[in-house]
């Protein structure tokens, strides 16, 4: 209850805009949830499927009945893919974000508390993955870890995470370092909390605030990643999972022949759920960070002047 | 470094040193990801179509078979001499790549950079200036589409619409043959060797296949420019000087121009700088859509037959290419404004 009014109360105090784009991105990221939970029931086919009763799939076939987004020049049905890329997506997304805030977010507050040499490694390290462009980072670990481990679903997630990892370890720490000094860290000192509690304890609940911003925005941006991986022929193969930057690159040959099909679904697929998360990440943002949060406005009505001070609610001030 | 505000020239030191331990670190990483991980590069890339004999003097004339430490300092000098190595299945040095395709790469992100700033600088402010309003809700959608939209999809849409069904612009490529065939090569830079051949029809050809490569690139880049513009003028127009000028009759106009479009810029200034990373990104994957003849291109050619040696080259040449451009923008940056000096 307590903490369902905390979650609760930003929210109400935000002016109608910023309410309006968190609802609209949670609704957005609702309906791609609905499709991934329930792929198996929502696709009419499977996202390898090229043949159904013994009978292929039309090729580039034109959205029809059987087909209502059309068929792709490799068979496949397009709606179905676009529904079992929801799954992909969100899978690889998910393991990528844990785990990323896994080994970010520890890493962060350990370096940022102890402090030295440590400290200056990791940083120089974390700083140098971050200015690094973050497609090719990913580009190197994916073409490593295809490699491998061979592809899948948990090999793009792996190195979804490398990209990631440097941003929660920078806020963390950055945070760790400004609270490391703060008075209740130093009671807690004070009264002889070890080096473990202070860091588990004390100051971890006052750094984590900022993650899940980061988190959201950090999901959508790595459907965009995936996606591009897929785009480049380095992702999640066709025959693993359905996947649409692999879709779109097929698509690709077919724009100038004017197969729209095959391209316009998969990628509207993909702007979709990266808005909505994005809305949901700005929303967040906008209601959770004090400096750009707009509080509405309240009436506040003078208690009369004199007599029944306390009827504050009700009526007018009378001057 | 603290002491005494810092004077510019230490500032300028520090920071071109500071180039040197972030080279290194990545082209370590790179390094370390790309050669040591997957075994042997050799036979990872040309393992079925060689025999064992051929690729041993393969990789004896890359100096494979000698110790990975004595490769790691070999390729640092390769680093330092700006070589950044070969590659395994043309034995192309990295820096041939360079020469041939930069001049395409950069043809394209300067393109981009301009239509992103044409489209970025005025439309944020407005969104800034009239916060909370239509204008300002329609320009944030706009902003947020084009993040959200994968660049390849811009370019499918582009090409759909453009190429296939109105059939304005050709889909593909840098030029037609004709053009090549006919511009020579002088900085490596199409459409000005076009201008300098003073070739009517190149320079036009060139253009009209330059119209959808940077249109997709810049539009991933204005929505960035649109957010950090507007999110920078809110703050300028928080602050006390703008309610002086007002205070003091000046017009609305006046006020945005002058005051707080102006301090706005400075943040701006210097996260642009760090678009780097994300122009480069974007340019890999323009180049793909678009069989753009660019670096980014190339990389993709040699990702797909899996060589190790070429795609170690690239990815550390943009890795300096990121870490130099950074660092000359915080320079840049303090000559600006004193303030970051400390």
């Amino acid at each position: 209850m307590g903490i369902a009014r905390t979650l609760i109360s930003p929210f109400r105090q935000t002016s109608g805009l910023a309410r309006w784009i968190l609802l609209s991105g949670l609704l957005l990221l609702l309906a791609f949830v609905i499709l991934a939970v329930f792929a198996p029931w929502i696709a009419p086919y499977g996202f390898a499927q090229v043949r159904e009763s013994g009978e292929m799939f039309p090729r580039n076939g034109p959205p029809s009945g059987e087909h209502f987004l059309g068929t792709t020049e490799g068979f496949y049905d397009v709606w179905s893919r676009i529904v079992w890329g929801a799954r992909t997506a969100l899978q690889v997304v998910i393991i990528s974000v844990f785990l990323s805030v896994l080994l970010g977010a520890p890493l962060g507050l350990v370096s940022g508390y102890l402090g030295g040499w440590l400290d200056r490694i990791l940083v120089l390290i974390m700083d140098a993955l971050y200015a690094f462009p973050s497609l090719l980072l990913a580009i190197v670990f994916s073409f490593l870890l295809t490699d491998l481990f061979g592809g899948g679903v948990t090999a793009a997630a792996v190195a979804l995470t490398v990209i990631y990892v440097p941003q929660y370890f920078r806020v963390v720490r950055n945070t760790t370092v400004s609270a490391r000094e703060a008075t209740y860290v130093e009671a807690a000192r004070a009264i002889g909390a070890p080096k473990r509690t202070i860091m588990a304890k004390y100051l971890f609940n006052n750094v984590v605030q900022s993650v899940p911003v980061i988190g959201t925005l950090n999901a959508a941006d790595a459907i965009g990643t995936l996606a591009a991986l897929g785009f480049l022929g380095l992702g999640i193969q066709p025959g693993e999972a359905a996947e649409w930057g692999y879709d779109l690159q097929r698509a690709l040959p077919g724009a100038s022949a004017g197969i729209w099909w095959t391209g316009v679904f998969p990628g509207l697929a993909i702007v979709l759920l990266v808005t909505g998360l994005t809305l949901v990440g700005e929303g967040l943002n906008e209601t959770v960070n004090p400096t750009l949060r707009k509080r509405k406005l309240r009436p506040f009505t003078l208690p009369p002047r004199g007599a029944a001070a306390v009827q504050a609610g009700k009526g007018q001030v009378d001057l | 470094m603290s002491s005494g505000g810092g004077s510019l020239p230490r500032y300028i030191v520090t920071r071109l040193l500071l180039i040197i331990p972030m080279v290194f670190i990545l082209v370590t990483i790179v390094f370390l990801l790309l050669r040591v991980a997957p075994g042997d590069p050799v036979s990872a890339t040309v393992g079925g179509r060689l025999s064992e004999a051929a690729q041993d003097e393969r990789r004896a004339a890359l100096g494979l078979d000698r110790s990975l430490i004595v490769q790691y300092f070999d390729y640092l000098g390769d680093v330092v001499t700006l070589r950044f190595g070969q590659t395994i299945t043309d034995n192309r040095p990295i820096i041939d790549i360079v020469k041939d395709n930069g001049g395409a790469t950069l043809m394209l992100a300067v393109g981009a950079f301009i239509v992103a700033l044409v489209i970025g600088l005025p439309l944020g402010t407005i969104a800034g200036r009239f916060r909370d309003t239509a204008a300002d809700v329609v320009i944030r959608i706009f902003g947020v589409i084009t993040y959200a939209a994968p660049v390849f999809y811009w370019g499918l849409l582009f090409q759909l619409l453009f190429a296939g069904y109105l059939g304005w612009l050709p889909s593909t490529g840098i030029a037609s043959p004709i053009t090549i065939f006919e511009v020579e090569s002088v900085t490596h830079i199409l459409l000005i060797d076009a201008v300098i051949a003073g070739n009517g029809h190149a320079i036009l050809d060139v253009l009209k296949h330059l119209i959808m490569p940077v249109a997709t690139l810049g539009l991933l880049l204005s929505g960035i420019f649109i957010r950090l513009v507007r999110v920078n003028v809110l703050q300028s127009l928080k602050g006390d000087y703008i309610e002086a000028a007002r205070a003091r009759g000046i017009s609305e106009v006046q006020v945005m121009r002058a005051h707080a479009f102006r301090n706005a810029l400075v943040p701006v200034v210097t996260v642009i700088g760090l678009q780097v990373a994300l122009l480069l990104s974007g340019a890999v994957l323009t180049e793909a859509t678009f069989n753009w003849p660019g670096i980014g291109n190339e990389l993709v050619q040699y990702i797909n037959v899996r060589d190790y040696a070429a795609v170690q080259g690239i990815i550390t040449l943009f890795a300096v290419v990121v870490v130099v451009v950074s660092i000359v923008i915080d320079i840049v940056n303090a000559l600006i404004d004193p303030r970051v000096r400390y």
